[in-house]
């Protein structure tokens, strides 16, 4: 792909070769729906509910669709047999920053029909929320939690939506969005505080406590009861 | 010999079948009626600091006397926000940040990363590349299955095939070592190439490990697949049937074990696998005996695959000789003007990408590991760098795994999924 480097002069009348130029033109048509057998279903069965599509990366098809009837499309395409996407590979989000709306980006794949498809929806800055797949995919529990953590993003209906890889009590907001900055919101000297004030209880969840067996008596109460001398156990 | 006899008394029972092999059952369990002991729960704490949960993984177990009524995995203790930090960096600074997630198959990492950037800016690398990253991405494989190997083992008691396999791994790390300089930090691959060609004399100490492994891989054949301790543990554990195995996210040895016949390598083909003569082990009880019988075959199937690999290596250039992605010779960069240019172009700029995403999905050493990149026109950093971990989603299968079982087999499902806390914490 590289044009022969000229030298010498030759090469001073020309210039060195602009480094601004993509390599290569890879990405940016929208395709003929008519490659892939999904978009173009798509595109007859929920007309209004895909706003576009393209071809990514030379050979990968995406759809945007209607975040409002994304849980709609999604089930239609994992139990259409002719579709039968049983693989949800990936839940992520993408924050392009300036105040630009987040997508959320799944990666599906079929593995009866061996083709693959990513579908995008896109979330206004005041209306993070969409409906959770976690009930089509169990694979998505995870990833879709990840993807709250990391973004804010809520899922409707998720099972067990906590944060995952950020502490529980983690209060300085999502750590992937383009507005929060790398190193954190507070100083590190601020961070090491806060970390050294934890409570080791926080450490459970509530409802893991719940189950817990009630905590033991002290030695020296033991020996108490154990005279009679203290309060009768109850 | 004395040595059989001592195998065979201890292989010998109702259960093995003609040819020795272990019958495919557990071993019979005790007929003593349980004692009543009350109804109350206890909750146990494991990790994060515990050698059986193979990293800083943490769980909460609700337990009804050794019985596993609930687990609840806690991660994110090796967060490091690999990601954000991806942000921040150009195309190729990012590839250090790569091997430091599955320190266990650092190379693999590196050559999914820079192949899912490479396929975003329409780069097509050379034929030795293409070759050199698949034998680097096996000979990885068989590194991180090792691994896998030697401590769930331990896990299960035995010792020796620990030994045995950490002994292979340790002559994987010299191959490293003599390749790029590290051992486990391997950062070997540029976008567009490899941050170096194959040394002299590498392919001659890969030829003698691979003349040398299938031996070693025997002896630990011969020491575990048949003994009845290692079956009792791993027969019937931690079953997934294959519609649910997939449903879950399972990937990798994990699913093809519940035999789901998926593997990026045979389904997404990259790299010309396709033209490559290999089988994928495919279980049927989606046990962790399974899981470990697909393993031990996936290394065999690997030194196949690194041994055509290395006959079909074409000779010339590793680097695609566009300017405006690989760097100039340091000679060239030091005498010629116009590669100098260069040169200060790329350092201090970096690759420009076009605007787009693109999910490249690999076979890694855990499963389908999957390299989401976004960019906009030109960038020279990505918008957003996702990494599909597969142990990330391996290890959310636990809580249903576990269930019911016991709290050593607690321990064998954790190790028998082969996860690795790098690149779930990230």
């Amino acid at each position: 792909m590289a044009d022969k480097t000229k030298s010498g002069l030759d090469a001073v009348d020309e210039g060195p070769i602009s480094s601004e130029a993509p390599p290569a033109s890879a990405t940016g048509s929208s395709g003929d729906p008519n490659q892939h057998a999904s978009v173009a279903a798509l595109l007859a069965t929920f007309g209004s509910a895909v706003h576009r599509h393209r071809i990514a990366a030379g050979d990968q098809f995406v759809v945007w669709i209607d975040a409002a009837r994304s849980h709609e499309v999604l089930t239609w395409l994992k139990n259409d047999p002719a579709h039968a996407y049983d693989m949800m590979s990936d839940v992520t989000a993408v924050d392009y920053g300036s105040g630009r709306p987040l997508e959320v980006v799944y990666q599906m794949f079929s593995t009866t029909h061996k083709r693959e498809l990513r579908i995008r929806c896109t979330l206004p800055l005041d209306g993070l929320e969409i409906d959770s797949v976690c009930d089509l995919w169990k694979s998505a529990n995870w990833v879709e939690r990840e993807v709250f953590d990391m973004f804010g993003i809520s899922f409707r209906g998720h099972p067990d939506l906590r944060r995952i890889l950020m502490p529980d009590d983690y209060a300085e907001g999502h750590p992937l969005r383009k507005d929060f900055p790398l190193r954190g919101r507070f100083s590190r000297a601020e961070q090491t505080r806060r970390a050294l004030a934890q409570d080791v209880e926080r450490f459970y969840l509530a409802e893991d406590l719940t189950h817990g067996m009630p905590q033991e008596v002290a030695p020296a109460q033991a020996a108490m009861l154990a005279d009679g001398s203290g309060k009768e156990d109850s | 010999m004395a040595t059989r006899t001592v195998e065979l008394s201890v292989g010998q029972s109702r259960e093995m079948g003609a040819e020795g092999r272990g019958a495919r059952s557990p071993i019979a369990p005790f007929d003593i009626p349980e004692p009543e002991f009350g109804t109350e729960h206890m909750l146990i704490n494991i990790g994060p600091q515990h050698p059986a949960t193979h990293g800083v993984l943490r769980l909460v177990c609700e337990l009804d006397g050794e019985t596993v009524k609930k687990v609840v995995p806690h991660i994110g203790y090796l967060h490091s926000s690999f990601e954000k930090l991806g942000e921040y960096r150009t195309w190729n600074q990012i590839v250090p940040l790569t091997d430091r997630m599955d320190y266990l198959a650092p190379l693999i990492y590196n050559c999914a990363y820079v192949m899912s950037v490479e396929k975003l800016m329409g780069i097509e690398v050379t034929e030795r590349c293409k070759v050199v990253r698949v034998m680097l991405m096996e000979l990885d494989r068989i590194f991180g299955h090792l691994l896998w190997l030697g401590t769930t083992a331990i896990d299960v008691g035995a010792f020796t095939p620990f030994l045995y396999a950490f002994q292979e791994r340790e002559r994987i790390y010299k191959l490293h070592e003599s390749l790029t300089g590290a051992r486990i930090t391997t950062s070997a691959t540029r976008v567009g190439g490899m941050m170096a060609d194959l040394p002299e004399g590498w392919l001659d100490s890969l030829l003698a490990f691979l003349d040398t492994f299938p031996k070693t891989l025997g002896e630990i054949h011969h020491l575990l697949t048949a003994n009845q301790i290692h079956i009792g543990r791993t027969q019937g554990v931690g079953v997934i049937g294959a519609a649910d195995a997939i449903n879950y996210g399972f990937t990798g040895p994990n699913l093809r074990a519940a035999g789901v016949d998926y593997d990026v390598r045979k389904d997404r083909p990259y790299y010309d696998y396709e033209t490559y003569d290999f089988e994928v082990p495919v279980g049927e009880h989606g046990d962790c005996y399974d899981r470990y019988l697909c393993r031990m075959e996936e290394m065999e199937q690997s030194v196949s695959l690194l041994r055509q690999a290395m006959a079909r290596l074409p000779g010339g250039p590793i680097n695609v000789s566009d300017t405006r992605i690989s760097l100039p010779s340091k000679t060239d960069a030091m005498s010629d003007m116009e590669s100098m240019i260069h040169h200060f172009k790329l350092i201090t700029e970096g690759i420009p990408a076009p605007e787009g995403d693109c999910y490249m999905a690999i076979e890694a050493s855990k499963g389908e590991l999957g390299m989401y990149v976004v960019a906009e026109e030109g960038d020279t950093k990505p918008v957003r760098w996702r990494v599909r971990p597969p142990s990330f989603v391996n290890l959310s299968v636990i809580p249903k795994l576990a269930e019911g079982h016991l709290v050593s087999d607690l321990i064998m499902i954790n190790a028998s999924l082969d996860i690795v806390l790098g690149e779930i914490d990230r």
